[in-house]
């Protein structure tokens, strides 16, 4: 690979110059159980070459025939992004050579995609709101994967042959594309992720994909261009292919915007290109400039019929729109009245559709908040798993607080209750018992406690009959430690109190 | 006349990966050329009130529902391909996208 570094401007003085152009091509792909113009499954892992038909290696004389649910899934996606649906749309062919497509073309849509004009509010993390407008989602088949071997990094510079798998092949994408973004300034690395992660969550929510980034689910294609500010008419823009993961397309967006920016700087012209995004050095190169082979002569696929929508068809599937994940965000905010830092903090920490559960089950909103970030939260940073994964129910959850409620024991040996369950110890009740952790409710043993703690402490004691009713602290430190934590710390207090004839 | 002229065939050619001597595009230049007049004709043919039609026959909707069927094995997905690796086809390391 010809090491070529690229200049770049510090992403402060690119934006006191510049206003950034973006635009997104969102490749999702669908999670039907087939491919999208053939019969063979729909999967991820097989055996190389094994999930496929003679469709999909486009052997002579075979016939396409289209996949009524991945139609549907393309719509409901097309729906969530408050597109209009078309009346009519066909197939196109993309005609071109490379071995990843062995019909040396790619079923698409060209003239007149299935879903076209909508758009996406999109929130960021301060909670402004963005609309991002949706230019067309369209229906096409992925390609094939090729492996590059005998090159130094697997990468096709220096290669000596590939090896092609076509069970990708054929599997159905929706290609979802934006009008250029226009006013995001400084915010729009941020927004790029917010943007991904949204179209990311809509199709997950829907179950029309398993929007795994990872396994290239959805994947996405970043273009960037500058224009000097106060000025309208857009720059040359760079398109960034391979960027899949949420950091990577901010992290990519942040880098083009700055490297644009020092060849402007410099008085060059952007090149119109195709760049490649590293996450090892967190910057791209130069791919292909755009030339003649993007020439894809596109054409009417003339063994496919038009879907022909109705209006009735359109209805029955919008019935089936789950609640947007952003409506259902703001809702769930509101019904459990916390604030946005921490709603933000539940939902960043994953544990929101948990929260719900464990509301469900019975828990006040503020103890299932209390449980999802406190003791669970800090479990999965210990175990490095996810707080869902913990292995807590929500089930559980509610019947530790009816304890909590009942007094029959204390936050701390709630915990310590949790531990015995996880450990297989038997229910909560089982645990308390055979561990002895109930709360000691009886005076007796807490009055003899506390002597012995003012006992060990007079000056603590002289100071809360002064009046510093705060220096309690001490004592019920004193008592809680002598009782094994056993102890009412409430019922403590008010004992310290009255011993020492002060008014809490 | 002359819609397809040397320069469009040698892009074609380039496009589609088939190399062509000087005199085979002279020739196909000729074919061609004769072949888009021909069906010229039908634009002729057809007034302003006719629509640009891709899809003749009155047919839409053609769907399969989304229900596996049959798969070629490995070795059938394989037997026609000049060479193969790793249960994989294996073609010539193309410089192209990455």
């Amino acid at each position: 690979m010809t090491a070529v570094t690229d200049e770049i401007l510090s992403f402060d003085e690119a934006m006191e110059k510049y206003d950034p152009v973006l635009g997104f091509e969102v490749h999702v792909e669908l999670n039907t159980k087939t491919k999208m113009f053939s019969a063979a499954p729909n999967v991820f892992g097989d055996e190389p070459n094994t999930a496929v038909s003679p469709v999909d290696l486009g052997l002579p004389g075979v016939l396409p025939v289209v996949n009524k649910a991945a139609v549907e899934y393309s719509i409901m996606i097309g729906l969530a992004l408050n597109c209009k649906i078309a009346e009519s749309c066909f197939f196109a062919r993309k005609n071109y050579f490379y071995p990843d497509t062995p019909k040396n073309f790619q079923t698409s849509q060209y003239e007149d995609p299935i879903c076209y004009d909508g758009y996406l509010d999109i929130e960021l993390e301060d909670g402004e709101v963005f609309r991002v407008e949706i230019e067309r989602a369209h229906m096409e088949e992925d390609a094939g994967k090729l492996t590059h071997m005998g090159g130094a990094t697997g990468r096709i510079q220096g290669a000596e042959y590939s090896l092609v798998d076509y069970n990708r092949a054929g599997v159905p994408l929706v290609e979802i594309v934006t009008k250029p973004i226009v006013g995001a300034g400084s915010r729009a690395p941020e927004l790029a992720r917010a943007y991904v992660a949204a179209i990311r969550e809509i199709v997950k929510n829907l179950g029309v994909s398993d929007a795994r980034m990872e396994r290239g689910n959805v994947r996405c294609d970043a273009n960037v261009s500058l224009m000097p500010k106060g000025t309208t008419e857009f720059g040359i823009r760079s398109e960034t292919k391979n960027v899949n993961s949420l950091r990577s397309v901010e992290r990519a967006v942040r880098f083009e915007i700055q490297r644009h920016a020092a060849v402007l700087d410099a008085g060059q012209k952007v090149t119109q290109e195709t760049r490649h995004w590293h996450e090892d050095t967190r910057s791209t190169t130069s791919g292909r400039p755009k030339s003649d082979a993007d020439d894809y002569r596109y054409f009417p696929e003339p063994d496919l019929v038009p879907v022909v929508t109705t209006p009735e068809w359109i209805e029955e599937l919008r019935g089936r729109l789950p609640e947007p994940p952003a409506e259902r965000r703001k809702r769930l905010k509101a019904a459990w009245g916390y604030s946005d830092a921490e709603f933000r903090d539940v939902v960043n920490a994953g544990v929101m559709d948990a929260i719900e559960d464990t509301i469900a089950a019975g828990a006040s909103a503020a103890v299932a908040r209390k449980w999802w970030m406190g003791e669970i939260s800090r479990r999965a940073k210990e175990a490095e798993v996810d707080p869902v994964d913990v292995g807590v129910s929500p089930e559980l959850i509610v019947e530790l607080d009816k304890l909590v409620q009942a007094g029959k024991i204390n936050d701390k040996l709630a915990r310590q209750v949790l531990d015995g369950v996880l450990a297989g110890e038997g229910t909560p009740e089982e645990v308390i018992e055979k561990r002895g952790l109930a709360v000691v409710s009886d005076d007796g043993p807490l009055l003899e406690a506390i002597d012995a703690a003012l006992a060990a402490q007079p000056d603590v004691a002289e100071k809360i009959r002064g009046g510093k009713v705060q220096a309690a602290g001490a004592i019920v430190g004193g008592v809680m430690k002598a009782t094994r934590g056993q102890a009412d710390a409430g019922r403590v207090r008010e004992l310290i109190f009255e011993r020492l004839g002060v008014q809490g | 006349m002359s819609e397809i002229n040397r320069e469009a065939v040698a892009h074609l050619a380039r496009l589609a990966h088939i190399e062509m001597t000087d005199a085979e595009l002279d020739r196909m230049a000729g074919e061609l050329d004769v072949i888009v007049d021909s069906i010229k004709s039908v634009q002729e043919a057809a007034g302003d009130d006719v629509p640009a039609t891709s899809h003749p026959i009155p047919l839409t909707n053609v769907f399969r529902e989304d229900v596996v069927g049959e798969t070629l094995t490995n070795e059938q997905a394989l037997s026609g391909a000049p060479d193969s690796a790793d249960g994989r086809f294996k073609v010539p390391a193309i410089l192209d996208e990455e």
